[in-house]
């Protein structure tokens, strides 16, 4: 039951080859067995199979849908009524929200079953997954690397067939790089096609969600389920949401304009095993009949800095609502009033968070915010206004979603800089507000490497169905880790 | 730009964290090669590019004025450390 997919899943659920309860009751066992990934905060049992023992009544009566019955996790920053919502973070161990998020409440609507929320760093600030309050998360492939993060509990759960998919959040490429490292497909859709509504805040103009599933296909049917209109976050864009399975159009690399930046290959630093497997994948496009057109997005490697000051100068501003008065850890004792706001935020944060607290605070303060805020701001639409460029002569961009393979634990936990590096290829697309996802495209000793389509404004069909044509002339999305259960 | 161990200090004040002493040694080194690798933005050259804020330029929507949530105190105020008479309790502020 393990390695289906949910298109799979919901056909054998249709045709009563099992039932939902029986589907989700392996779910929770095969969680129990991976506990050593620490892939999951919370696992929820109870409310799991009962959940699925309604949706085996609404499919009973007739009323099941696609979704209906499929087991999900959500990563830990959304919000979910009554259950503890951590953000990873010591601040918010004890944050059971008295709200849904929006897509908890659409997947819901969906009929998928929530087994449990998954690990990841802590209020997204990272990316391998080591900066959570409960721990790393280990990658399923060789568990002393780093699954990548900051959805590294969603990647590796997917990655290790616990859960057919999971939710993410992708800020600076917290979906991308994680799919990419443990062998999974993740899509960052553009800004604003999910509504944040309930999505624990970290920079705000940067900050999307997005599904991970093992195919595009599974992807398209998670982003149907989540996408759509909310008033209730003020950024939510109100276009109508496409069939994007329909959208799923064989041969649809045929034809297709694919732009290569020159930028992201033979670029410094890309690993020679991720450069071999995309001179493959370029093969596989092209033989798929894929038009491949060399372009330039000549501001590349400004990417990694305008975004260290602009989503830490954001996170600063989001995180000041945590000061240990209404919600969430308050320090024993305080003293006055400043010592409670200090204390509290002192111990209730990690290093990194506090780390970019104080960037961004540092960028915002009187005499700096020209300097680093607005000049950020401006090196912004300079990125954007490349990739604009770029797409008046290509529908798709194409390149390494990361840098390197899954790192050691520890590797780069001490060097920030280096840390932030491996976004190198992810966060100029968020600075952009563009949609973009990663799929398997090979593996180097031994461990996935990711492909990255990047794609324009709202054109996640586009993008979807040229990953799923990839899909099907090529077999490294059905690559799983060997692991013992 | 260079940050040291007292400026971490008054940049913690700001933002409201404790920061120890040994912390903010780690702090100022981390912080310091975080500036450094930034400040390549000071070379580039974007006289008369407007700053982009919202990456598809739009604007807030507007909503009518008009109340459109319910009055939930209690069941938000059973998130919080500490309350009293439907109030937050804080430290003393005022002696």
């Amino acid at each position: 039951m393990h390695d289906r997919t949910i298109a799979e899943l919901s056909a054998a659920l249709q045709k009563g080859d099992c039932s939902s309860v029986e589907l989700v009751s392996a779910t929770l066992k095969a969680i129990e067995d991976a506990e050593a990934l620490n892939a999951f905060i919370t696992v929820l049992p109870e409310q799991a199979l009962e959940a699925a023992a309604k949706a085996d009544q609404l499919r009973a009566k007739g009323q099941a849908g696609p979704l209906t019955g499929i087991p999900i996790a959500h990563k830990d920053i959304f919000c979910t009524h009554d259950v503890r919502t951590s953000c990873a973070s010591r601040m918010l161990d004890n944050f059971a929200p008295p709200y849904d998020a929006f897509v908890v409440e659409q997947l819901q609507a969906a009929g998928t079953i929530c087994v449990g929320k998954t690990n990841m760093d802590e209020f997204a600030m990272g990316s391998s997954n080591e900066t959570s309050w409960y721990g790393p998360v280990r990658n399923p492939w060789d568990q002393t690397r780093v699954p990548g993060g900051s959805s590294g509990g969603s990647a590796a759960a997917v990655a290790a067939r616990l859960v057919p998919a999971a939710t993410g959040t992708d800020t600076g490429g917290s979906i991308r790089q994680p799919a990419a490292l443990t062998g999974i497909c993740g899509l960052k859709p553009t800004y604003g096609r999910i509504s944040r509504y309930g999505m624990i805040a970290f920079a705000s103009s940067l900050d999307q969600a997005g599904p991970m599933a093992t195919t595009a296909e599974d992807l398209a049917m998670m982003l149907q389920a989540m996408a759509g209109f909310d008033s209730r976050d003020s950024t939510c864009v109100d276009q109508p949401v496409p069939n994007y399975q329909q959208a799923l159009k064989p041969g649809a690399l045929k034809g297709l304009r694919v732009g290569l930046p020159k930028e992201y290959f033979n670029a410094e630093g890309v690993a020679p095993g991720v450069q071999a497997a995309m001179e493959a994948a370029i093969t596989t496009m092209r033989e798929a009949g894929a038009e491949l057109v060399e372009i330039s997005l000549p501001n590349t490697e400004l990417a990694v800095p305008v975004y260290y000051v602009i989503a830490p100068a954001e996170a600063s501003s989001n995180l000041s609502r945590f000061d240990g008065v209404r919600y969430g850890y308050r320090c024993e004792n305080p003293v006055d009033l400043e010592d409670l706001y200090k204390r509290s935020r002192g111990e209730g944060f990690g290093e990194e968070v506090k780390r970019r607290i104080m960037i961004g605070t540092y960028a915002l303060s009187a005499g700096y915010f020209d300097a680093y805020y607005l000049k950020a701001q401006q090196v912004r639409r300079m990125i954007r206004d490349d990739f604009t460029r770029a797409f008046a002569d290509v529908d798709v961009i194409a390149g390494p979603t990361a840098p390197s393979t899954a790192f050691s634990v520890g590797e780069k936990s001490d060097d920030p800089v280096q840390m932030y590096l491996s976004d190198i290829f992810t966060i100029a697309v968020n600075l952009a507000g563009l949609p973009a996802l990663s799929i398997p495209a090979g593996l180097d000793n031994g461990l996935p490497v990711g492909l990255q389509l990047i794609g324009q404004y709202f054109d996640e069909g586009r993008l979807l169905a040229a990953a799923h044509d990839f899909q099907q002339h090529s077999d490294w999305h059905t690559r799983r880790p060997a692991m013992d259960r | 730009m260079s940050i040291d161990a007292a400026q971490v200090g008054q940049i913690a004040h700001l933002a409201r964290l404790a920061v120890d002493e040994q912390e903010s040694e780690a702090h100022a080194r981390n912080l310091s090669d975080i500036l450094a690798f930034v400040d390549r933005l000071a070379e580039v050259d974007s006289k008369d590019v407007e700053p982009m804020a919202h990456p598809l330029e739009m604007t807030q929507r507007l909503r009518p004025d008009q109340v459109s949530e319910p009055n939930e105190r209690e069941r938000f105020q059973a998130l919080a450390p500490s309350v009293s008479d439907g109030c937050y309790l804080v430290p003393r502020v005022i002696e």
